[in-house]
């Protein structure tokens, strides 16, 4: 695939025919995704629609099957072991491409045993190897940008499940991503605190983050996404722009999954 | 009680404590080194040496330490090619000998809390780490052990004590420690209470100074986490 030529259209990530089993259970049945540059995507479905694995296949978090990936017109390249099982070709291309896509994830993930400042420098020195100065000047940015300037010194345990997830955020803005993937940021949070987060999500997608995420936030995904994507049983059901999907559904699933999420 | 016995052998007791702790350093010190490695062989994903690794765990913690201190001092003299070889003079001396199977012992012990410690560490932390592409070294370094290690503390303080303890076994193999030099002394005066109540003390002492060790280190690291 050759990347389109007008850079506002450029596509940061392109998924193509991506396939992922657990065992028995087939995840992703052949998915295929594009999110364009500064383009915020909404991955909605069930649990167990497989939206998460797609996520996760972008990062290789998860080796898919079978399918290719692209991010930034750079493709992953998979090779199968000698047992057939699908793995990275390449040690440091995953490595590489893993610094340019942001995660930011479901249980928030801060090192418990280093400060909020500590993590948000951590990988800055110590793998792009930004002297340590210039990366506490920018975390201290960070943090301000995300609300806790406050919280620097404090350790994760010492937070709010919304400081925390704000901290990983600041954690992953740090890497200065070109695409950013958020799995559930605000599902594991209490009713009150998540807002915080999405508030702070928002401001990302306003500032023209290209941003993929996975939310059960119908709200939130319909009035920040560009387009939103609805998976059922490991395949995309519905694909479109959010007053289209929201609005009027083709797929009679999306119709229903949206009825009980009290969208429709 | 006869005070004046403890007063005249307690500079002889005072040399054996001396070795016991020369005895223990060493082998502490080389114990922990084999223990990392042994969790990391333990870990691998190399099935062999995983598998091989397992073996020597399985072997060291199912025999007495005893057994395998007369196996390396008696037993491998019996070898040619060991008494040809190159480590021979350091394998005549008992000294060595006791260092060794207290190293391989503990190594064995310790490669366990390691690696109990190492799969403590929360998955999603390490995931975190990987998506931010640090390399396995890094993320070893930086993530895992740095926890492991608040993790594994308590328990290898434990195990640094039974060290100290098991030290005494290198007695049967003519070391004049802590242990042995009680055993002569009683054995040349009849007077076992007086010596080995003075011995019991020296060992007392080492191990408070590890066990508040432990707590300092143990105290100061939560401190900085609070969990």
């Amino acid at each position: 695939m050759s990347a389109p030529v007008t850079p506002a259209a450029q596509p940061a990530i392109v998924v193509e025919d991506l396939h992922k089993r657990f065992g028995d259970l087939e995840v992703l049945k052949g998915v295929s995704l594009t999110a364009r540059e500064r383009e915020v995507v909404a991955l909605i479905g069930s649990s167990g629609s497989g939206k998460s694995t797609l996520l996760r296949c972008i990062n290789l978090l998860e080796v898919p099957d079978s399918g290719r990936v692209w991010i930034e017109g750079e493709e992953l390249r998979l090779t199968t072991d000698r047992s057939g099982r699908a793995r990275p070709a390449d040690r440091r291309q995953v490595d590489r491409i893993r610094r340019r896509c942001g995660m930011v994830f479901q249980s928030f993930n801060l090192w418990t045993h280093r400060s909020v400042l500590e993590n948000v420098i951590e990988a800055p020195v110590h793998v792009l190897g930004q002297p340590r100065d210039e990366a506490v000047a920018r975390a201290e940015r960070l943090l301000a940008k995300v609300g806790l300037d406050q919280k620097k010194d404090a350790y994760p345990a010492q937070l709010s499940g919304g400081q925390q997830q704000r901290a990983a955020i600041a954690r992953m803005l740090a890497m200065e991503p070109q695409v950013m993937l958020f799995d559930e940021p605000t599902s594991a949070l209490d009713p009150e605190l998540v807002g915080e987060v999405l508030r702070v999500m928002r401001d990302l997608a306003d500032e023209g983050a290209t941003m993929l995420i996975v939310t059960h936030e119908m709200a939130f995904a319909r009035e920040v996404s560009d387009k939103v994507v609805f998976l059922h049983q490991g395949r995309i059901e519905e694909e479109g722009p959010p007053e289209q999907v929201f609005g009027n559904p083709s797929s009679e699933r999306c119709r229903q999954f949206l009825a009980r999420e009290g969208r429709l | 009680m006869d005070l004046t016995l403890i007063q005249t052998s307690l500079p002889q007791l005072a040399a054996g404590a001396v070795l016991t702790l020369e005895l223990v350093l060493l082998s502490l010190a080389a114990g922990i080194v084999l223990a990392v490695a042994t969790a990391f062989g333990r870990l691998s994903r190399l099935r062999p040496l995983s598998l091989l690794v397992g073996a020597y765990v399985f072997v060291f913690r199912s025999t007495p330490l005893l057994v395998q201190i007369f196996l390396i001092y008696y037993g491998l003299g019996q070898f040619e090619a060991v008494r040809a070889s190159l480590v021979w003079p350091l394998l005549r001396e008992p000294y060595w000998c006791a260092i060794l199977a207290l190293t391989l012992n503990t190594g064995a012990y310790g490669g366990e809390i390691i690696r109990g410690g190492i799969l403590s560490v929360p998955f999603g932390q390490i995931e975190a780490a990987r998506a931010l592409g640090m390399a396995p070294g890094l993320m070893y370094r930086r993530i895992i052990l740095p926890q492991a290690f608040r993790q594994v503390l308590p328990a290898y303080g434990n195990e640094m004590i039974q060290v100290v303890q098991a030290s005494s076994l290198a007695s049967t193999i003519t070391l004049m420690e802590l242990t042995g030099v009680a055993r002569a002394i009683a054995a040349r005066t009849y007077q076992p209470l007086e010596v080995f109540l003075v011995a019991g003390a020296f060992y007392l002492l080492l191990n408070l100074v590890i066990a508040q060790g432990v707590r300092l280190a143990e105290r100061r690291l939560a401190r900085e986490t609070r969990r």
